[in-house]
């Protein structure tokens, strides 16, 4: 049972083959015994998760609320998702003991659909981080390898949905926190187009390019998932309006005549063999189903990466600033002022990663550097988002590794931070523009870590994306195969 | 174009952010590396190119003037670390 999708699990739910409690004290029993090792949640609640578990099971009998599709279900947050009464650290010393006065819309949306949450996922302290090294409580370990980190900065969430802790999690992506350690722990994971999703309660890093997005096994499951969160809501400014869509209507889309663009940037040097020979086998799948291959030209990849690394700590150091001792949060010990108060609680609050994004962001924000730095960082932004307008003229979609490597090693790239930013490279450009992707599960490479292809699409194409990686799944099962560190 | 020890303080100071001295050099290579990579992007040809500071290049939406939340500002000061008669307790600013 804990092998199975979403979507089997709905079928098993409905057809009262197993019971909401049943799949609850499974999921939290498998979580008693891996968490020790992966550290891929930050808190788990066993009572509350089989009261709502009961709750659901009730509804499905005819009490209460009418049960969706989903309802009995499974689920775990990243720990930047504010959940009423409980923690929500945002892997953050900052916030170790914050418990949310209120829920993040997401949350209340999952609620209200009758899932049930299993626990908080550990994360990149405030989301910054490609390894999920950078978390006050700890490293998350891979499950198909645990010298070796799980991508970041959507770890945890990763982790727990590889290995089978949970059938499903909510991630969030700013460069990549959702796709990348999806692509390094062998599951599907998403990032919608820019606005689709609420970001209310969502503890806010860089507010141009947050988006909240769905982990799960396979891209059939995330349809189901985006039909829960998707949807205007006004406590989102940035929330767009538009009418509701059903994810799940593509799934049997046909992919002959497709035209699917293959970016030069994207399969150019510095690519790991395993990842190359695994992203050019799936291309050839796609040929093989009739879809046509054009190549193209994104010349602002690179450029994109320096864009994002002003862009992003420029939008942290600004929403960082409420992280003060005052409201909530940590505060240091015997302040001897107010401006004590606040660097000495900020000091102690943040880790170094944080710190460093702070320092960079109030840097190219400040007076005299900012035309040089943030106003040219958006010029190139702009860059980006044109090269993909053209791109999207001659191709439906867009193939290509999500990382340029399998999972690395613990430590091996915290020395040099430039080094770790680069890994980030095909995850950027996405969010810089607005756009969707998805990365889904494509082989392994010779260590026997998997790869992630990515499928980027114009905005508001997610039906589109979800339904060609469904189809690529039907005809491949590297999303089937279960980490062997944590057997089933 | 490297930063100095100095500006590494300076900035520290306006984030509100206290560096300890003895974490200071560690912490500048580390900015010099990160401004290093974000130098060639300062070279790129962007003349007319407007910048994009909304994605969508949406503007933000507007609502009525309109009360629209309850008040629960006991419930949202009870997770601050001092609040006392709905006020936040700060050190004293004026002597």
């Amino acid at each position: 049972m804990l092998n199975s999708t979403l979507a089997e699990l709905t079928a098993a739910l409905a057809a009262k083959k197993i019971s909401s409690v049943e799949l609850a004290r499974l999921c939290l029993e498998r979580i008693g015994r891996l968490n020790g090792e992966l550290n891929a949640f930050i808190s788990f609640d066993a009572e509350a998760a089989q009261s709502a578990a009961r709750a659901a099971d009730a509804r499905r009998a005819g009490k209460g609320p009418a049960a969706g599709p989903l309802t009995g279900i499974p689920i775990a947050f990243k720990d930047i998702y504010c959940t009423k009464g409980r923690r929500t650290t945002c892997g953050s010393r900052m916030l170790e003991n914050f418990v949310s006065p209120y829920d993040a819309h997401v949350v209340e949306l999952f609620e209200r659909a009758g899932t049930v949450l299993l626990g908080k996922c550990n994360m990149d302290e405030f989301a910054m981080g490609s390894s999920n090294e950078n978390s006050h409580f700890g490293p998350v370990r891979n499950a198909w390898n645990q010298r070796r980190v799980p991508g970041g900065s959507s770890g945890g969430a990763a982790a727990a949905v590889a290995a089978r802790m949970t059938p499903a999690a909510l991630g969030t992506d700013t460069g990549g926190s959702v796709r990348q350690p999806a692509a390094f722990s062998g599951i599907c994971g998403l990032r919608p187009t820019y606005g689709l999703v609420s970001r209310y309660g969502l503890v806010a890093f860089a507010s141009s390019l947050d988006q909240a997005g769905p982990i799960a096994r396979s891209a059939e499951d995330l349809a189901l998932l985006m039909n829960v969160m998707a949807g205007f809501d006004a406590r989102d400014s940035t929330s767009v309006e538009r009418p509701k869509e059903d994810y799940s209507r593509q799934l049997s889309l046909s992919l002959k005549d497709m035209r699917v663009g293959l970016p030069k940037e994207y399969f150019a040097e510095g690519l790991e063999p395993g990842v190359r020979g695994a992203v050019e086998a799936a291309v050839a799948w796609f040929k093989a189903q009739g879809a046509r291959l054009v190549e193209l030209e994104l010349p602002s990849t690179r450029l994109a990466v320096a864009a994002y690394y002003v862009i992003a700590p420029a939008e942290a150091s600004s929403n960082l600033s409420r992280f003060d001792g005052v409201r909530y949060g940590r505060r240091a010990e015997a302040p001897k002022d107010l401006a004590d108060l606040y660097s000495r609680t900020r000091a102690e609050g943040f880790g170094a990663e944080v710190k460093q994004r702070i320092l960079v962001g109030t840097y190219v924000l400040s007076h005299g550097y900012y035309d040089a730095y943030y106003l040219q960082a958006q010029k190139v932004r702009r860059l980006v988002a044109r090269d993909f307008a053209a791109a999207f003229g001659k191709c439906d979609l867009i193939l290509g590794p999500t990382a340029p490597s399998t999972a690395f090693e613990l430590g091996a790239r915290t020395a040099d931070p430039v080094q770790m930013y680069l890994g980030d490279i095909f995850t950027i450009p996405a969010p810089l523009a607005g756009l969707p992707a998805l990365s889904v599960p494509c082989g392994f490479d010779a260590q026997g870590l998997p790869v992630g292809l990515q499928l980027t699409g114009p905005h508001f194409s997610e039906a589109l994306l979800l339904g060609a990686a469904h189809r690529y799944q039907q005809a491949t099962d590297w999303h089937q195969r279960v980490p062997k560190e944590t057997p089933l | 174009m490297p930063i100095s020890h100095e500006e590494v303080l300076r900035i520290a100071r306006l984030a509100r952010l206290d560096v300890r001295p003895e974490d200071a050099t560690a912490l500048l290579e580390r900015l010099n590396r990160v401004l290093a990579l974000v130098e060639e992007m300062r070279r790129a040809d962007t003349s007319g190119v407007e910048p994009m500071a909304h994605p969508l290049d949406a503007v933000q939406r507007l609502r009525a003037d309109a009360v629209t939340e309850a008040d629960q500002r006991e419930l949202y000061q009870s997770v601050a670390p001092s609040a006392q008669e709905g006020l936040y307790l700060v050190p004293k600013v004026l002597e």
